[in-house]
């Protein structure tokens, strides 16, 4: 692999990392670097780095505007805690990076869009099977107490993705990002020619492209029903989508090498459309849809309904950015 | 949005259409709407933009105010989009820089409410503004046309057709599903108003089809599979065997004589029902081709593996029974398709009041036709089942004609055929013939003097809808008699009309099988099944699939001369595309950019045409422009976007639909 | 004899009007369409018409996209089945539509809001039926008022 670019003689170019609604997977990807991590540590200086360094917010707060080249944020937003530092982060960055499928795209919380922030407390603070909390106490964002007081994050209704908040400059898809794409993410940012903002760092076929078992699909498939990966002994060599897996590569961003189906299981989307689609979820159920083998429209539904979760299935990374964003609320409930 | 309509330059045309669209649309305020969207540089209004006046001023102000996209509200695009795309071609801007906007037949004639219609108006003429300024210049492509034509029919209407064609050097396949050609005329005895014997003025055709050097006569044949786009048809066509050799048969007609079947047994086809056949015959005596045909159902070699075969020795040293004859498949490539496929007449057992199939004294016309012909079952004599001579008869107009209860539409052709058989059973027998009409319809040249004529000759004319046909006799007189029981609405008396015979006036109904031919072509029925045209009035023989055309009654129901005229007009059509000798086609197709496509392989079963393939070196899918229809199905499935469609990106797609919600 | 236009006893009730977009297929519905035009047939003025070759051409983002921009109802109309022009376009059609019932049905779009007839070049009747009937079961269900419009998109980002 390539050396990082040159590094200026005078201060190295300030980074910062943060995590907003996010598993932690994209902070993971920066130490799977490996050794290649430390080369990383020694061209630039980080400023900011909630999982593994004691900078504190009103560290960041004090830096010149715009003194920061490039700030990676994972996750989605959905606290008002991360809005705020989504806006300070762009404030401060010349370069804003959404980092990870939860960042570029809203992830898995953004699944978070098909219920209601009242729908969300009381299933997570009452009705889950294992949680005993007879008074009702929920979450509250300001509590005193004997002249004390405590806050927490607003939780917003919607979860968002990271550009529905602030203009973000480049996007590096994937759940998380591969340590490669991060690795030459970084080589390409701190190099000299800057690609056009907006543009997702990650190439813009399908993957099926690199997928290996791209030979195997045959030229004409069309498939009787859907199977779930857990109801078929999965051949390794087989395309998914010929053993009748729904595999959603073909509408899936390539750049990952094909992890998921190397390791024997279908592509659930990770890295996002290509930049010719504006909503993944419907690209990857018009082209699943289209193969269905049927005519009859009692038969169809049949197959249809071998897809048990479509909105889980066509949507689980994109949900947030998709064209109808989030689940229609209720009259009553407000943004 | 702004932005990008940055160095566009639109021009905006909405046209009154006379008061059509400026009576209900207020064609003012959405030129003055456009004027104010951007990138919109002329918006003009105008009374016909469709106009010689109308399409110069398109023409102008491309060339003076530099317009490079046009869009025009007036009617359907399926009228005039062609005309619009001339005129902006004529102002020196690629034709398809243009879009059209329908707000006459979609809005001004559909709804009442100007605020709305005005509204609706100004919402699509938005969405148009907004798509045309991602419109790309395209070409039309070219594709040549293969000279033959196939005529799918052998009717007067196909008959005709053929020997226009032929006569103009072009080569025409005949393709007949009958034994012999000649269709429904070939059963009249006489036809209206010039009482011309049906055969005598169509064998002189029907021969000269048979003679004619540029035309193939099928016969016994149907098409079973039809491929292609106009001008390049490819035609599977199934040739039955008839059991006779048609190269060798000399027409001699002696293998029927021959016939180990001293009488005839079976039920005669063509005579339908009414008389009787041998399993080997000719349909009847001036047959084209003139040659038999063996039914295998009824031939005791074909049931037992044992006859003397008479036949083959009466043939003697001519060789021409050949009872191992195999179904030939043919396959054919031709320009052009007429289909002049014709009808067939109503099955009076659905009015079950008339009594037909219970009274055997009950007939429908075309029986009655066979009845009268000289060379039908009864050798002209009007016999009825019963044996007797009718002294009266009663004709029943409409029936299956003009019925909630049975089809709504009038048969055109019923009262004049009602009239001369009138006027040929009374001429024949000289019994009281008593028509009984809802109205009398002789729309066509000399036939309201037919009518007139026979007024004069003592036929009876009753004004009513026969309500039924009994065998009840209520008084001695009705005795033996069928008893036809009307309300006489010019007198408004309830009649019973003892009579021998009755004769129903059958109207006419598409085949049996119209559906299954018309998707077998591609084409399109009308609800009630006839095949549709492309429109009504300025399109009766073209169908909405270039290069498919329809001629007589399939079409609709219509008498011989409207037949004939439809038949020279579609060969005429024919003719256009055959002698221009290309076909420019619409630039719609879709496309895939090799840089883009994964290989994903989602498309490949897609495509009914065929058209999109995968290329196995490079690894990616290809479309074939030419084999291409452009309906845009594998661009909606691409599931990483990476197929388009000319003049039907998603972008403009998607700007349509913003422009249609816009301010919602 | 002019119809009246169409007015339902709710509508002017509390003035909803539902906008509707139509998608319609070139051969078949928009055909009948301008038939519906020549023969005068009136019915509700709230569909706006964008017509494509086949029913088949309509990718489920025009239908979202669509919602998104403000309509309350999504009509496609398309060939009926054997019929297709294209042969087979709209079973296409079908098979998406089913499967994107669904997703629409769990983001709470109620299901006379998207809504597929196949209507042929001469079923003038029929379409004035159907658009006058969704038009009714969509105002019946109210304004689809999603919390987020897609014309608002550009103005939640702050620069």
């Amino acid at each position: 692999m390539t050396e990082p670019a040159a590094v200026p003689k005078n201060p190295k170019p300030k980074v910062a990392f943060y995590w907003c609604a996010s598993c932690g997977g994209c902070e993971e990807t920066v130490l799977d670097l490996d050794e290649r991590v430390l080369d990383v540590v020694v061209a630039v200086n980080i400023v900011f780095w909630p999982v593994a360094l004691d900078f504190k917010r009103h560290h960041v707060e004090a830096l010149p505007d715009g003194s920061v080249l490039a700030a990676f944020v994972n996750g989605a937003v959905r606290t008002t805690e991360q809005e705020e530092m989504a806006h300070l982060l762009r404030k401060k960055a010349k370069v804003l990076v959404a980092l990870g499928s939860c960042a570029q795209l809203g992830g898995i919380p953004g699944l978070a869009n098909l219920s209601s922030r009242e729908g969300i407390l009381q299933s997570s603070y009452c009705e889950s099977p294992s949680t005993v909390n007879p008074e009702k106490v929920f979450p509250q964002t300001l509590y005193k107490e004997n002249g004390q007081s405590v806050s927490l994050p607003g939780l917003f209704e919607t979860v968002r993705s990271l550009d529905q908040v602030v203009d973000v400059d480049y996007y590096l898809p994937g759940c998380p990002p591969t340590p490669k794409l991060l690795w030459d993410a970084v080589h390409v940012l701190l190099g000299s020619e800057l690609p056009p903002k907006g543009t997702v760092l990650a190439p813009d076929r399908a993957l099926c492209e690199e997928c290996p078992r791209k030979d195997t699909r045959p030229e004409k498939l069309t498939l009787k029903e859907f199977k779930r990966p857990q109801d078929v002994l999965i051949d390794e060599e087989t395309c998914m989508l010929a053993q009748g897996v729904v595999c959603l590569g073909p509408a899936t961003r390539s750049g990952c090498e094909a992890l998921c189906p190397q390791g024997n299981m279908p592509c659930t989307g990770c890295f996002g459309p290509t930049s010719r689609v504006r909503d993944y979820g419907a690209k990857a159920l018009s082209a699943i849809s289209s193969i269905i083998d049927s005519n009859d429209p009692e038969e169809i539904e049949k197959i249809v309904q071998t897809v048990p979760d479509p909105v889980g299935t066509f949507y689980r990374y994109s949900l947030p950015s998709s064209l109808l964003r989030r689940r229609k609320l209720a009259p009553a409930a407000k943004l | 949005m702004d932005a990008r309509n940055g160095d566009r330059r639109i021009g905006v045309y909405v046209c009154h259409c006379g008061t059509n669209i400026a009576a209900t649309v207020d064609v003012k305020a959405v030129a003055e709407y456009a004027a104010a969207l951007p990138g919109v540089v002329v918006s003009r209004e105008y009374k016909y933009m469709c106009s010689d006046p109308g399409q110069e001023l398109i023409r102008q102000d491309i060339v003076e105010q530099k317009l490079n996209r046009v869009v025009v509200a007036a009617c359907s695009p399926l009228l005039h989009e062609e005309t619009f795309r001339g005129a902006v071609a004529k102002g020196g801007l690629n034709p398809f820089c243009f879009q059209m906007v329908n707000i006459r037949e979609h809005d001004s004639w559909v709804h009442q409410d100007r605020q709305r219609a005005t509204e609706k108006a100004i919402a699509l003429v938005r969405a148009a503004i907004r798509r045309v300024a991602l419109h790309k210049p395209l070409e039309k492509k070219r594709v040549s046309i293969h000279p033959d034509v196939l005529i799918v029919g052998g009717g007067i209407a196909g008959i005709h057709a053929a020997l226009t064609l032929a006569n103009a050097g072009k080569h025409v396949y005949l393709v007949e599903r009958e034994p012999t050609i000649g269709g429904n005329m070939a059963k009249f005895d006489k036809t209206f108003p010039t009482l011309d014997c049906a055969a005598c003025i169509l064998t002189p055709k029907m021969t000269a089809v048979k003679k004619h050097p540029n035309i193939t006569l099928w016969t016994l044949s149907e098409v079973t599979h039809v491929e292609g786009y106009v001008g390049n048809f490819e035609v599977a066509v199934t040739r039955k065997p008839r059991y006779i050799n048609e190269e060798l048969c000399v027409g001699c007609l002696e293998c029927i004589e021959a016939c180990v079947y001293k009488q005839a047994k079976v039920p005669d086809e063509f005579n339908l029902g009414l008389g009787k056949r041998r399993p080997i015959y000719i349909s009847f005596p001036q047959a084209v081709p003139q040659i038999p045909v063996i039914d295998p159902e009824t031939c005791i070699d074909f049931k037992s593996g044992r006859c003397k075969k008479t036949c083959i020795e009466a043939c003697g040293d001519r060789h021409a029974v050949d009872l191992k004859q195999q179904p030939k498949q043919e396959t054919i490539k031709v320009g052009a398709i007429i289909l002049a496929t014709g009808y067939q007449t109503f099955d009076a057992r659905k009015v079950p009041d008339y009594g037909y199939g219970v009274y055997p004294n009950v007939y429908t016309a075309p029986e009655v036709e066979r009845l009268i012909n000289a060379s039908g079952p009864t050798g002209g004599e009007v016999i009825m089942r019963d044996g007797r001579k009718p002294q009266s008869i009663g004709i029943i107009h409409c029936v299956g004609s003009r019925d909630e209860n049975t089809n709504r539409w009038c048969s055109r052709v019923c009262c004049m055929y009602s009239l001369k058989l009138a006027h040929l059973l009374k001429e024949r027998t000289g019994a009281e013939v008593y028509n009984f009409y809802i109205d009398m319809r002789a729309a066509g040249k000399a036939y309201e003097e037919f009518y007139h004529k026979l007024l004069e000759e003592g036929v009876h004319m009753i004004r009513s809808r026969v309500a039924e046909v009994t065998d009840w006799a209520m008084t001695p007189e009705e005795e033996g008699k069928l008893v036809m029981r009307a309300e006489d609405t010019l007198i408004s008396f309830v009649r019973r009309v003892p009579v021998d015979m009755v004769v129903l006036s059958v109207g006419l109904v598409p085949h049996e099988d119209a559906q299954d031919v018309r998707r077998l072509f591609n084409i399109s029925c009308s609800s009630e099944g006839w095949f549709l045209e492309r429109h009504p009035k300025l399109a009766p023989v073209n169908t909405f699939t270039d290069g498919i055309f329809i001629a007589g009654a399939c079409q609709a129901p219509k008498d011989i001369p409207d037949a004939v005229g439809q038949a020279g007009s579609a060969a005429a059509e024919a003719m256009v595309l055959i002698d221009t000798g290309y076909v420019e086609m619409e630039p719609n197709t879709a496309y895939i950019l090799e840089e883009e496509c994964s290989g994903c392989k989602t498309c490949i079963p897609l495509c009914p045409y065929s058209a999109i393939t995968f290329l196995s070196d490079k690894k990616v899918a290809q479309i074939n422009e030419v084999l291409c229809k452009g309906c845009g199905t594998c661009v909606a499935a691409c599931p990483s976007g990476s197929i388009k469609q000319n003049l039907f990106e998603d972008e403009e797609i998607l700007e349509e639909i913003q422009g249609v919600l816009a301010n919602a | 004899m002019p119809e009246k236009e169409l007015e339902s006893p709710r509508a002017v009730q509390n003035g909803f009007e539902p906008k509707i977009v139509a998608f319609f297929c070139n051969w078949c519905t928009y055909l009948a369409a301008d038939l519906a035009g020549t023969s005068r047939i009136k019915y509700a003025p709230n569909i706006r018409v964008i017509r494509t070759m086949c029913s088949g051409r309509v990718d489920p983002q025009f239908v979202l996209e669509a919602f998104a921009r403000g309509a309350d109802g999504v009509l496609i109309g398309g060939c009926h089945p054997g019929d297709c022009h294209y042969q087979e376009g709209n079973y296409k059609t079908l098979r998406r539509v089913r499967m994107l019932r669904r997703v629409l049905g769990e983001m709470g779009i109620e299901d006379e809001r998207f809504r597929l007839e196949w209507i042929s070049a001469s079923e003038a009747e029929r379409l004035k039926v159907a658009v006058n009937d969704m038009v009714e079961k969509v105002r019946a269900l109210g304004p689809l008022r999603l919390e987020i419009k897609a014309e608002h998109f550009p103005e939640e980002v702050a620069a």
